[in-house]
Formats: C-alpha cells, sequence, structure tokens
C-alpha cells in the first residue's frame, strides 16, 4: 500500500506491504542503514528513530501507521562532515565499542535531551514537580532502552552529559 | 509475520464494526506487533486507530480526568494534573518499559496487553492461553516471573501493566464502545477475568468493543507511592509492584487503597487487606497481619515460591514508608 513519509526533510512515496516495519521500510526500501537492527523485538533500542520529535522503536511499528509523519534518522542528525553536539561528544568521549549500538544511542539521546529539557520526570527522578538534573542515575535511566553490548555505558553517559552541557 | 488487510478506522464506530467482524485493533502496537512477529498473533485484519480523536485528557465534572484510550503514556506520565494529583499513576508509569515504548504505548493497549510469560511466547509449548485445551507448560516449567494468586490449573500467567495497578489503586473506570454504538463503564475489576478454564478470555469486552479512555475519580488526600521490584534496575517487568494511597489521621489509618502486580493475571486487589489496616495504629505488627491476609489463599509452584516472601516484605516497606511521618 502507499505510503508518503517526510525522512529528514525529504518526502518520500514509498509503496509497501503492510507487514513492513517502519525499520525495514528505512533500510531495505530507502538504504538508510544508518538505524540498525539489534533484536527486532524492542528490546535493545537499536533501530531508535525520531517520529514527529519523539523516540520511537522503530522495529515495533508499521510503516503504514505512518502515512504523513516525520521521521529523523541518525542520517537526519548529521554527516560526517557535519557532526551533531552528540555525534561530537559520542566520539571525544569514546562512547562506543563496536558502535552498532551507537545509532540508536544517539537518536535516542537526541531526544531524550529534549524530553529533559520539557521538565519530563524519570522514575529516578525525586521531585515528579521538579525539573531533572543530569546525573548519572537520571541519564542511565533515561537511556535504559538503550542496551550496549560492548556495555560502553560509563562513555556514553559522559558523552551524554558533555553534550547537554554543550546546549546539544 | 502473516499477511493480513491493513485498515485505517475513519471515526471510533468504523472500528467497533471492523473489530465485530474479526480485525484486531491496533493503537502503539508495541506488544500486538511483537506477538505477530512471532506468529502467536496473526490477525487476518488489522484496524488502526491511531488517528481517532481519543487523544486528550480533560478534567472532569467532579474533578477527575478522563484519559483518551490513545494517550501515550509518556504523555499520561508527564501530564502535570497526573504528576500533583494521581502522582502514584505517574509513577507507576515511569517504571514500566523504555523512554520509547512509552512514547507508543497508549492507556488502552496498555490495559489489554498480553502476558510475558514465556511459554504463551513459545508456539512449541503447551499453552491454554494461545491455544485453549493445549495445556499449560508453565506449571511445572520455569514458572519464576508466574503468577501466585488468582491462578487456575489451566493457566498461572501474570498480567505484566504497571499503569494498570495504580489505576486499580485509584479506582480508575474505563469507558467501551460496542458495535451498534452502545457504550459503558466498568471498573477494573469487572473488566479482567481471572482465567479459570478459559485463560484465553481475559476482560469481558466483547467482540468490538473498544475502550474509548479511562476515567480516574477525583483527587484523595493522603500519600501516595508505586515500588516496584524487578530483576535489574529499569526496563524489566514487575517480578512484585505496590501502588499505596494511603492517609492517616490522628495516629490512625483511614485511608488504605493497595493493588499489587507481578502476582496474579490481574492488577490485584484484596479490601480485606485494606479493611484490616483502616481505622488501626501503624505497626509492623498490623503490615505483617495485612501481608498474611494478601497471602492467605497464594500459592508459589516452585520457581515463583520466593515471590509469597518478596511480596511481604515489599507490602511492609510500603506501608512503612506511607507512614513514616505518624510513626515518629
Amino acid at each position: 500500500m502507499q505510503t508518503n513519509l517526510m525522512i529528514n526533510g525529504t518526502q518520500q512515496q514509498l509503496e509497501l506491504d503492510p507487514r513492513t516495519t517502519l525499520l525495514d521500510a528505512l533500510r531495505h526500501h530507502l538504504g538508510l542503514t544508518g538505524t540498525k537492527k539489534g533484536c527486532d523485538h524492542g528490546q535493545c533500542g537499536a533501530c531508535t528513530v525520531m517520529v514527529n520529535g519523539r523516540r520511537i522503536n522503530s522495529c515495533l511499528t508499521l510503516a503504514c501507521m505512518h502515512d504523513e509523519d516525520e521521521v529523523t534518522t541518525i542520517e537526519g542528525i548529521g554527516q560526517p562532515d557535519n557532526l551533531s553536539a552528540l555525534q561530537k561528544a559520542f566520539v571525544s568521549e569514546d562512547g562506543f565499542q563496536c558502535g552498532y549500538c551507537t545509532p540508536g544511542q544517539i537518536c535516542s539521546a537526541t531526544a531524550m535531551l529534549e524530553e529533559v529539557k520539557n521538565g519530563w520526570p524519570s522514575h529516578v527522578t525525586d521531585d515528579l514537580d521538579g525539573q531533572a538534573d543530569l546525573s548519572t542515575e537520571e541519564i542511565s535511566e533515561r537511556m535504559s532502552g538503550n542496551l550496549c553490548r560492548c556495555s560502553a555505558y560509563p562513555n556514553i553517559v559522559e558523552a551524554i552529559r558533555k553534550a547537554a552541557g554543550e546546549g546539544a | 509475520m502473516r499477511p493480513f488487510e491493513y485498515i485505517r478506522a475513519q471515526n471510533p464506530n468504523d472500528a467497533t464494526q471492523s473489530a465485530a467482524d474479526g480485525a484486531i485493533i491496533i493503537a502503539g502496537g508495541t506488544n500486538l506487533l511483537d506477538l505477530m512477529k512471532l506468529e502467536v498473533m496473526a490477525p487476518d485484519a488489522l484496524i488502526d486507530i491511531n488517528h481517532l480523536e481519543l487523544n486528550q485528557i480533560e478534567e472532569t465534572e467532579n474533578g477527575g480526568l478522563r484519559i483518551g484510550a490513545l494517550v501515550t503514556n509518556s504523555e499520561l506520565a508527564n501530564d502535570i494534573r497526573v504528576r500533583r494529583n494521581w502522582p502514584v499513576l505517574s509513577r507507576a508509569l515511569l517504571a514500566g518499559a523504555s523512554g520509547q515504548l512509552r512514547n507508543k504505548a497508549t492507556t488502552g493497549g496498555n490495559l489489554l496487553q498480553r502476558t510475558r510469560c514465556l511459554y504463551f511466547y513459545d508456539r512449541a509449548m503447551a499453552c491454554n492461553k494461545r491455544e485453549p485445551g493445549s495445556g499449560c507448560a508453565a506449571r511445572e516449567g520455569f514458572n519464576r516471573i508466574l503468577a501466585v494468586l488468582g491462578t487456575s490449573e489451566h493457566c498461572i500467567a501474570t498480567h505484566p501493566s504497571d499503569m494498570a495497578v495504580a489505576m486499580r489503586a485509584l479506582g480508575a473506570e474505563v469507558e467501551t464502545l460496542k458495535e451498534g454504538g452502545t457504550t459503558r463503564r466498568l471498573d477494573l475489576d469487572e473488566l479482567y477475568l481471572l482465567p479459570g478454564d478459559r485463560p484465553d478470555r481475559e476482560t469481558v469486552l466483547e467482540p468490538g468493543e473498544l475502550i474509548t479512555a479511562v476515567v480516574l475519580p477525583a483527587p484523595v488526600e493522603g500519600r501516595q507511592t508505586y515500588r516496584k521490584v524487578r530483576d535489574r534496575a529499569s526496563y524489566a517487568f514487575a517480578l512484585v509492584s505496590v501502588a499505596g494511597i494511603l492517609k492517616i489521621e490522628d495516629g490512625r489509618i483511614t485511608r488504605a487503597d493497595l493493588a499489587f502486580g507481578g502476582l496474579a493475571p490481574k492488577p490485584w486487589r484484596d479490601t480485606q487487606v485494606e479493611a484490616i489496616l483502616v481505622g488501626n495504629r501503624p505497626t509492623e505488627e498490623l503490615f505483617e497481619q495485612a501481608a498474611d491476609q494478601l497471602l492467605a489463599e497464594a500459592q508459589g509452584l516452585g520457581d515463583n515460591d520466593f515471590k509469597l516472601p518478596l511480596a511481604r516484605r515489599t507490602l511492609v516497606s510500603v506501608l512503612t514508608e506511607l507512614t513514616q511521618e505518624a510513626r515518629i
């Protein structure tokens, strides 16, 4: 069936089997292979993209459910000659080892920092009515949907904190 | 995934009509698509309700809140009214799933998500919920995560929601729309069925009946908390959870609304537990009596025996926290 998606600012018209997940549409139909397939069951976060500004698992949603939605993938966040603050911080803080989870980590963190700016509390926020800080505990909790098989977590947390401090 | 027809609902009646004809309703899809990939569910048609106007949170005339079925778990957890007046609900939502999943999962879908029993998910195993009459491989299997209350010989699955546990403590009701346009209201006790000899029937909803909203009663006085015990610090289902709303006046407990997750096939509430507490001074002895009542009929099956002492300690700990000021 025909689905129109605005991907990284470009209108894309796709003819898809309804079974096609948003993840498979990105990777197999549009060649946007920055978004990774890890578990394909919403448990690892490697497939994280932003839809209408919110981070989601692209493996657990059908492309046809997102007709006319705006999708931002890692390719839309930055390019090798124009990295986002988070991408730069992941490089400078060595926030990865094999790198497979990294696009999902960066898409997730990009949206997560917006959530913090908008005053969203987390499970570890003491005061539901207050502003959360970016402690290690807060970052870890908010990023728990992104697994890193190499366990680069300490440097991922540092990269996110650094980018946040620079106003990512 | 098996092929299916994809239909986009134009209005709520359209959705109930399609669902009555056999289509499965899809909202966030975070659980349904997972089950479809594994072919645990293989619907011939999906009716997509995501574009219906069921995504508002409105105040009701009596000071409560009407939450549209399509309000996401993130939106609900972060609503400032919920954070201030029904904090147990925000806390329960924030304790569930991950940031990505909460952004997609909806209020109605959360209530109707399926158990995470490993034998339900494994099509090579007997499961009366997935395939009625095939047996229950979980009873004598790895049943560590499974239920100790409200079970039957046919099924020991737990209901996995955190949100529903808080809503049960808050006395929330669901509003539904049936095929043909009639509506009804059900509290969560009425909504969910215990497994009995038909574990495939999980709710009283009729074919085609759509949850359109959840209604919270007006806020109540007292302290609220949600305690979740799980295998890792974040992003894991509850082994045991407790939603508690407790009020103390003149040194005595005057309100104790308690609901439990991880223990039963539905968000569990036992008014006899609450009756033991209300009217009395908060003491550890009293809390132990309440736990005795909660677990009077609880039954472990080996791997999940630990849930009995864990539920006891969690309840006592929550009651201690909620009555701390009165006990000093």
